[in-house]
C-alpha cells in the first residue's frame, strides 16, 4: 500500500493486491516523489471530502464498475453520493488481475478491496486522532467524517494531508456483515446517465486527433490463406489513405468508417488452401466417431462403472449435441492503437489488458513497458474479449501505417471471425439398481478443446460410487474459445436434463432425489469436490418453495434444473405453457446462493439476463460451416432471443454471509434444462439437441384435430 | 463529393459525404454524435435508431438524401438533459447492462410512445421487438418502458 499528497491537494491512496499478501512491504519515504500521473490507485480523496474510487477490472456490462468501488466506499466508510467512479487503466504495478473472466472479480477482489478501504480509513482516523492527541480507538467514523469522545467531528477532506503523511497501519478491522450500508444496497449502474444520453463510452465511440479507421479483409474460410489481392478498387474510392497487407490480412485505411468498410468490399481477392476445409456435416461424424471410440482422458474416475453397468437392473444412455456458437457482443469487436517509436498507445474493449498488451509486445518486438492501454466500457464480452486478436491487429495495422489506428469489425467481421463456443456432444450412460443410481459415465467429445479445472468433480461427482468422466477432441482450424460459462453452458443442459429423464423411468421423486444424491456428498474429504452438497440441496429447496413447484396452475407445465459453476450454487424452474400448439417458455425462477450480494440492482440484472441468454442460445443460437465457411453473417441468418420470446425471469438471493462468488455466468447453464425439462412435461418430448427449435418444429402439437 | 444539408437536434449542418453514406456514419463520423450505434448495419438490431420527423428510423440504412428537409432527432437530442420520461424512467429500472444497446431501445419506445401513450404490455413487447438486447436486460426495458407510461398518467 502507498500513499502520496496530490498536488491539487488531496490524498491518493493505492494498493497493490500481490504485495499486500506480502509482509513487510514498506511504504514510499519520500512521498513527494511518487508521480501522481504514473500513480493510478484505488482511492483519490480531495481536500473537500470527495472521493474518486479507480475500478480496476474491465466492465462488459457484468456491473463491477459499480461493485468493485461499493466493496472500497463500504469500507472506507463513506457516503456512496460522494463517491466518484472512474475505470483504471491497466496498471501492473497497482494492480493485480485486471480480468473479466470466470466470474471472478469480485471473488477474487473482495478480500483486498475491503482492506484497501479500511486501510485508508485508518490512515484517516488515526491523523484526525495525531490532530486531536486522542488514541485513535476512541474514534468512529461515519459517511466520511470521523468522530472522537468528546463529540469533535472532523471530514475526510479535513485530514487527508495529514493522513498521506502517516505510516500505513497494518491489521485494520474489517467491518462486520451487520455494519454494511452500502454494501447490499440497490446502487443504479454507475455510468447509467452517460448510457441514457448516449455519451461517448465504448471502444467504437473513441476518438483521437489524427485517427484513421481500419476495415479488415480476412480469409473468408477457416484453412484458407491469401494469395493475392487486387486492390486498385479499393484505392480509388475517395477518401480511402491506405491499403496495407500484413499476413494473410489487407487492411483498408480511410478518413471515415463508411469509406473504410467500402474499400474494404472493393478489394479483390484471391484465395487458397492446401488441405481439405471442414463443414458442420464433418464435425458431426468425427464429434460422434469419438464418442463411439475407445481414445478418451479420463479427467475422474471413481469405483467401477462397467461393473456397475454390468449389474444394473436399468441403463439409460443418451447423447446430447450443440453447435458453434458467436458471441455477438452488441458492440463488434474494435480497437485503437496508436504504435510509435517511443511508446505504444491502446484504448479499447477487452476483457484482458495485461494479456493482450504482452501479445502484442511480443508480435512487435518491444517491451512490455512500452504500453499503456486504457479500457473503455464494452459493449459485451461474453468472452470474446478474453482473446486480443483484434488490438494485436491494431497495433500491427498502426506500426506498419506509422498512424494511429482504430481497427472496426463490420457484424459480418464479426461473426465470421469470431472465436468460438466449439461444438461438443456428451453421451451419458447411468445405472440403477434396487432403486437406487450405481453408476454414472459422462463422455465429452468437442473441437479443439476439453473441459478443464474442477467441471469433472462436479456434481454428480462424489454422490456416486462409480462415476468416471472422459473427454477428446478434434483439432480443429476453426478457432474457438470461452464463451459466456464455458463447457457448463452446454454440460448443465446435458446432465440436468439426463436426470430429469432418469428421474422420470426410475419413478423418482425429481426434488428428492436430488436432494438424496447431494446427502451422500456431506463430510467428503476429497477436495476436489468444491461445490458445497448442503448450499446447493438449500438452493433446490428454495426453488422448488418458490415456483411452486409440484402444484402449477392448470395448463402449466414445469421442469427442474441445478447446477454448480463459477463457485455459486443456482436452482432453476422453467414454466411452460401449449400456446397455438408450441411449448412457450413463460417464467423461470431462479434461486442463486452467491454468498453476499454486493448490488441487489446489479446482481438481479445479471440473473435475469444470464437466464435468458441461457433460454435463448439454447432455443435458436446455431452457427454451421460449409467448406470452412461461416453460415450466418448477420441477424439476417442468425437468431437472437427477442423481446416478445422471453420469459419472466424471479431471481431470489439466498441471504448467508458467506464471500461472494461469481454472477456474471452461473445463471445461464441450468435455463436450458429447466427449460426443456419442462417442454418434455408438456409435451412429452424429450429435446437432445441445441437448438430445440429445430426439434420443436416437429412437436408442434394442432390444437384441433385434423380430420381426414 | 455531394454537400448536403441536414438537421440534426434543432442544429443544421453541412456535410460532404459520398452519397450513399447512411445517415448513422454521417453521425458519428462526421457530426461526433456517439450516441446511435452500430450494430449490424442491415436494419435488424436497432442500436442504431433515431427519429426522422418523430418516426423511429434505422439510421444505418438511410441515406442523406432521404432526409433531406426533415428534422433528425437522436439520443443527444432527445432531451436536453437526459429529463425525458424514458430516460428517467430506465434511470429508476436501472436497465442497462452493458449500454450498448440501450439509446436505441429509448429512442425506439420515444417515439412508440408518442403514437400510443398508454399501451398494453403485449404492445409494449411488439413495439421492441425489433431492438436486440445481447445482454438480454429485455425484462428492465419493458418495466422502464411501462413506468414512464405509468409516471405520464399521474
Amino acid at each position: 500500500m502507498k500513499t502520496t499528497s496530490l498536488a491539487g491537494g488531496g490524498l491518493l491512496i493505492g494498493f497493490n493486491l500481490f504485495e499486500s499478501c506480502k509482509p513487510g512491504v514498506e511504504p514510499p519515504v519520500d512521498l513527494a516523489s511518487l508521480d501522481y500521473n504514473d500513480f493510478n490507485a484505488f482511492i483519490k480523496i480531495a481536500d473537500n471530502g470527495a472521493v474518486t474510487i479507480f475500478s480496476p477490472n474491465p466492465e462488459i456490462g457484468q456491473g463491477v464498475k459499480t461493485a468493485m468501488p461499493m466493496i472500497i466506499a463500504e469500507e472506507l466508510d463513506v457516503a456512496w453520493k460522494d463517491v466518484y467512479v472512474l475505470q483504471a487503466p491497466l496498471d501492473t504495478k497497482n494492480f493485480t488481475r485486471q480480468v473479466a473472466g470466470g466470474s471472478q472479480s469480485i471473488r477474487h477482489g473482495w478480500e483486498p478491496l475491503r482492506q484497501t478501504g479500511a486501510t485508508a480509513r485508518q490512515l484517516l482516523v488515526n491523523a484526525a486522532a495525531a490532530r486531536w492527541g486522542v488514541d485513535p480507538r476512541e474514534c468512529t467514523t461515519k459517511e466520511g467524517i470521523i468522530s472522537n469522545a468528546k463529540g469533535e467531528t472532523l471530514g475526510y477532506g479535513d485530514v487527508v494531508q495529514e493522513a498521506a503523511a502517516l505510516e500505513i497501519p497494518e491489521d485494520v478491522a474489517l467491518k462486520s456483515v451487520k455494519e454494511f450500508s452500502i454494501i447490499g444496497q440497490e446502487i443504479p449502474n454507475v455510468d447509467l446517465d452517460e448510457i441514457v444520453t448516449g455519451k461517448p463510452l465504448f471502444g467504437l465511440d473513441y476518438k483521437k486527433e489524427g485517427m484513421v479507421i481500419a476495415c479488415v479483409l480476412r480469409p473468408p474460410a477457416f484453412g484458407q490463406k491469401l494469395v493475392s489481392v487486387e486492390e486498385s478498387g479499393a484505392r480509388a474510392l475517395p477518401g480511402v489513405l491506405d491499403v496495407i497487407r500484413f499476413g494473410d490480412k489487407v487492411a483498408v485505411l480511410a478518413q471515415d468508417t463508411w469509406t473504410a468498410m467500402k474499400g474494404k468490399a472493393a478489394l479483390k481477392a484471391e484465395w487458397g488452401n492446401d488441405e481439405p476445409l471442414e463443414s458442420t456435416e464433418d464435425h458431426d461424424r468425427i464429434l460422434t466417431d469419438l464418442l463411439d471410440g475407445r481414445e478418451f482422458t479420463t479427467m475422474r474416475k471413481d469405483g467401477n462403472v462397467e461393473k456397475a453397468f454390468a449389474e444394473a437392473d436399468m441403463v439409460l444412455e443418451r447423447t446430447y449435441e450443440s453447435p458453434f456458437l458467436p458471441h455477438n457482443c452488441m458492440e463488434p469487436m474494435n480497437f485503437y492503437a496508436d504504435v510509435t517509436p517511443e511508446r505504444i498507445h491502446l484504448v479499447g474493449p477487452i476483457q484482458t489488458p495485461e494479456g493482450t498488451a504482452h501479445q502484442i509486445a511480443e508480435v512487435l518486438g518491444r517491451d512490455f513497458s512500452e504500453i499503456s492501454l486504457e479500457m473503455t466500457r464494452q459493449g459485451g464480452g461474453f468472452g470474446r474479449r478474453l482473446y486480443g486478436d483484434f488490438a494485436v491487429e491494431a497495433a500491427e495495422v498502426s506500426n506498419l501505417a506509422k498512424r494511429p489506428v482504430k481497427v472496426v469489425f463490420t457484424r459480418e467481421d464479426d461473426m465470421a471471425d469470431g472465436i468460438y463456443r466449439p461444438a461438443i456432444k456428451y453421451r451419458i450412460k447411468a445405472s440403477v439398481r434396487d432403486g437406487q443410481i450405481t453408476g454414472y459415465h459422462l463422455k465429452e467429445a468437442a473441437i479443439n478443446s476439453n473441459m478443464y479445472g474442477l467441471i469433472p468433480n462436479f456434481f454428480p461427482a462424489g454422490a456416486l460410487e462409480n462415476y468416471q468422466v472422459d473427454v477428446a477432441k478434434f483439432d480443429s482450424k476453426i478457432t474457438t474459445g470461452a464463451w459466456r460459462a464455458p463447457y457448463t453452458n452446454f454440460l448443465a443442459f446435458a446432465e440436468q436434463s439426463f436426470f430429469d429423464e432418469l428421474f422420470e423411468q426410475m419413478g423418482a421423486d425429481k426434488i428428492q432425489s436430488r436432494i438424496d444424491l447431494l446427502e451422500k456428498v456431506k463430510g467428503t474429504t476429497d477436495d476436489r469436490i468444491q461445490y458445497s452438497p448442503g448450499r446447493m440441496q438449500e438452493v433446490i429447496r428454495m426453488a422448488a418453495e418458490k415456483s411452486g413447484w409440484g402444484t402449477p396452475k392448470e395448463g402449466v407445465y414445469q421442469g427442474f434444473a441445478a447446477y454448480y459453476c463459477h463457485n455459486s450454487h443456482v436452482a432453476e424452474v422453467a414454466d411452460v405453457v401449449m400456446e397455438n400448439g408450441e411449448p412457450v417458455v413463460k417464467r423461470v425462477v431462479c434461486v442463486v446462493d452467491c454468498g453476499i450480494v454486493i448490488n441487489p440492482s446489479g446482481a438481479r440484472n445479471q440473473v435475469e439476463g444470464g437466464v435468458i441468454d441461457g433460454i435463448g442460445h439454447a432455443l435458436y443460437g446455431n452457427f454451421a460451416f460449409r467448406d470452412g465457411r461461416p453460415q450466418a453473417l448477420n441477424f439476417n441468418d442468425y437468431r437472437l432471443i427477442r423481446m416478445n420470446e422471453i420469459p419472466r425471469v424471479e431471481s431470489y438471493f439466498v441471504q448467508n454471509e458467506e464471500s461472494p462468488t461469481g454472477l456474471g455466468e452461473p445463471a445461464l447453464p441450468p435455463a436450458g434444462a429447466a427449460m426443456a425439462n419442462a417442454i418434455f412435461a408438456a409435451t412429452g418430448k424429450r429435446l437432445y439437441n441445441q437448438p430445440f427449435v429445430n426439434a420443436l418444429k416437429d412437436v408442434k402439437i394442432p390444437e384441433k384435430e385434423i380430420i381426414g | 463529393m455531394p454537400t448536403y444539408s441536414i438537421k440534426v437536434n434543432g442544429k443544421s449542418h453541412s456535410v460532404d459525404v459520398s452519397a450513399d453514406m447512411p445517415l448513422l456514419w454521417v453521425l458519428r463520423d462526421h457530426l461526433n454524435l456517439m450516441g446511435t450505434k452500430y450494430g449490424c448495419g442491415i436494419a435488424l438490431c436497432g442500436t442504431c435508431t433515431v427519429h426522422v420527423d418523430g418516426d423511429p428510423a434505422r439510421s444505418c440504412v438511410v441515406t442523406l438524401e432521404q432526409v433531406q428537409g426533415k428534422e433528425i432527432t437522436t439520443i443527444e437530442g432527445l432531451s436536453e438533459d437526459g429529463s425525458h420520461p424514458l430516460q428517467e424512467a430506465w434511470k429508476e429500472v436501472d436497465v442497462p447492462q452493458c449500454g450498448y444497446c440501450q439509446a436505441g431501445q429509448i429512442m425506439t419506445a420515444a417515439a412508440f410512445l408518442k403514437r400510443n401513450p398508454d399501451p398494453s404490455p403485449d404492445q409494449i413487447r411488439e413495439a421492441m421487438n425489433g431492438n436486440l438486447c445481447r445482454c438480454a436486460s429485455y425484462q428492465r426495458i419493458q418495466e422502464a418502458v411501462e413506468l414512464a407510461v405509468k409516471n405520464n398518467k399521474s
